[in-house]
């Protein structure tokens, strides 16, 4: 593997394209600007520009990367430097910008590619997001495989965009949904997961890491326990790869599907990757151009795996900055970025526990860098609302996971969520604006 | 001090946690309910109309943000002694102000409209309009549903 991974660095594609992604890597702990020191915050932070701003005065303390994570200048320029040297359409053209569009295009998957470790290229299929990528699984492996009373499990703590594709699937189909149950502390527990899993579990589609509670799942044990009962498993990795390194071939799963934009790549482009195996089963999502092999109107012959699935004209440039966004996280070392989140994570948890009104709504053993909670007699908006008012962006609200919600009692929390550049500060700006709240409202 | 904090001055504030009318009224004439997709949040109206045509009891209830919970406090103060006629200019009103209409209308309810204008401030927070004129869009709908089931 390590070898095809400098294949692909020797590859290289086109020369001019490559700007080299470098990043700050403090290897002297006493010099770095966060206490936490696993690298220079500070010169990450010069990477994002819109980081630097002030809102009402204050200085912006983004704590809203579960949503959607800012972009470093290395992604921009990567998307720049595209359309302005190398871009026309993909697959097409005899001429050499479509070209270097196919060899970069081309080079983004193989960038994803060594990300989640994939046995294949062509086992990672751009979508235009994880929404997208759940969607196709749903269309097309439902198609193929699920019948009438087959059963897919999910669990307590999906978004809503691995609860709807399916329950569209049942509408169709007649499938049987099942949910794993979530405990008061925000986990599910693993023996009820596996208690769910019957003779006619035909896939497990759950999250890698609660967006709205950031309870990490014991993912590993659970696709074991899902093949073991003979079903197939997709994983919705939008919440952990930004934090964690995710190994497809390690952890067995059949699908997983994550998107580029909370991953400080760009909007409009997701990666579905599948198992080889089963890709090539699966009947295409959509038609259309790119994915066929040959037409004629009594018989159509599709095109090889990926683009079976692409049909269209595919986010090129997206792909190409999401290429550049891997290259980034991946040369401040994803291990290091986990590091310094779960530090802040840890320091916010203290700061914020001694508000007095305000409880942390997810207390799970295993948590990523998301930090929910509710306040006595404040609705989430109204603190939401103050927040911004000292610079601080946080969500408000069911976060898109509505059973979940109910499943806690609550309409609403307020979320904050960390990424690679948050810093303490920005923690403490948190907690000083909460006690002004409390002041406000409570007083 | 920044404008959210000016938004929820001492007026709304009082509202939002010590509310007017929040209740169900159970001999209602006219009733509706509505959500607020983007929060979750649930809010009713309840009104009672006598045979005079004039509102001579308005009530609210539900969970709801300070200022959704302030705008129904004091809508429900504002409507009692009104006919439904003037009680959907009080919604235009209100709906002007919430999008930042400064006008000045002369229709003999001045006083309840300078009331509202500690709600003003909102119409600097795009998001939150929903939130203020929740309860007036519930109310407009109790009394348009009854007069279609009529």
């Amino acid at each position: 593997m390590k070898a095809a991974a400098e294949e692909i660095e020797r590859q290289g594609a086109v020369e001019c394209v490559d700007g080299g992604i470098s990043v700050s890597v403090c290897h002297s702990p006493d010099r770095c600007g966060d206490h936490a020191g696993f690298y220079d915050v500070e010169a990450v932070r010069a990477d994002f520009p819109i980081l630097g701003q002030t809102m009402h005065g204050y200085p912006l303390a983004y704590l809203d990367s579960a949503a959607s994570a800012q972009k470093p200048f290395q992604v921009m320029e990567a998307e720049h430097a595209f359309y302005a040297r190398d871009y026309a359409n993909i697959h097409r053209g005899f001429y050499v910008l479509s070209q270097r569009a196919t060899l970069l295009y081309d080079q983004a998957r193989r960038k994803v590619q060594a990300f989640l470790n994939a046995r294949h290229e062509h086992e990672i299929v751009f979508t235009r997001g994880a929404t997208d990528a759940i969607n196709l699984v749903a269309a097309s492996f439902g198609e193929a495989f699920l019948k009438e009373g087959d059963e897919v499990l999910l669990t307590g703590l999906e978004h809503h965009s691995n609860i709807v594709p399916w329950q569209l699937l049942r509408e169709k189909r007649g499938i049987v949904l099942k949910a794993a149950p979530v405990n008061d502390a925000g986990e599910v527990p693993l023996d009820e997961f596996i208690r769910l899993l019957g003779p006619r579990t035909r896939l497990a589609a759950f999250t890698h890491v609660s967006n709205v509670l950031g309870t990490v799942l014991p993912i590993a044990e659970m696709i074991r326990a899902a093949h073991e009962a003979g079903a197939k498993v997709l994983i919705d990795a939008s919440q952990s790869v930004a934090h964690a390194k995710v190994d497809v071939r390690a952890l067995d799963c059949d699908f997983l599907a994550f998107s580029g934009h909370k991953l400080y790549g760009p909007t409009g482009i997701g990666v579905l990757y599948g198992k080889e195996e089963l890709l090539e089963e699966m009947p295409p999502y959509q038609g259309g151009g790119d994915m066929i092999a040959s037409v004629s109107f009594e018989r159509t012959t599709y095109a090889p795996l990926p683009s079976k699935f692409e049909a269209g004209t595919p986010p090129i440039a997206q792909a190409v900055a999401l290429g550049a966004a891997i290259d980034y996280v991946t040369a401040l070392g994803l291990d290091r970025v986990g590091a310094h989140e779960a530090s802040l994570l840890a320091y916010a948890t203290e700061r914020l526990s001694v508000i007095k009104p305000l409880t942390i709504v997810g207390t799970a053993g295993k948590k990523a860098s998301v930090l929910s909670f509710v306040m006595d007699g404040v609705h989430p908006h109204d603190i939401a609302q103050m927040l911004d008012s000292r610079g601080v962006a946080v969500r408000a609200g069911h976060h898109c996971a509505q059973p979940l919600m109910a499943r806690l009692g609550l309409p609403a929390t307020v979320r904050a969520s960390f990424g690679l550049y948050n810093t303490t500060a920005e923690v403490d700006a948190l907690a000083e604006a909460l006690e002004e709240v409390e002041g406000i409202f409570l007083q | 001090m920044s404008d959210s904090v000016e938004l929820y001055s001492k007026a709304v504030l009082d509202h939002g946690r010590h509310p007017r009318n929040r209740r169900v009224i159970a001999d209602c004439s006219h009733s509706a309910q509505s959500d607020n997709p983007s929060c979750g949040d649930d809010l009713s109206v309840s009104l009672r109309i006598d045979q005079n045509d004039v509102i001579c009891e308005a009530a609210f209830d539900g969970r709801s943000c300070v200022l959704a919970t302030a705008s129904a406090s004091l809508m429900t103060e504002l409507l009692v002694g009104k006919t439904p006629a003037q009680a959907k200019m009080l919604f235009q009103h209100f709906h002007a102000l919430a999008g930042g209409d400064t006008e000045k209308f002369k229709d003999g309810m001045e006083a309840e409209t300078a009331r509202m204008t500690v709600l003003s401030g909102i119409h600097a927070y795009p998001v939150r309009v929903r939130c203020a004129t929740l309860a007036w869009k519930t109310m407009l709908a109790a009394l348009e549903k009854e007069r279609s089931q009529q």
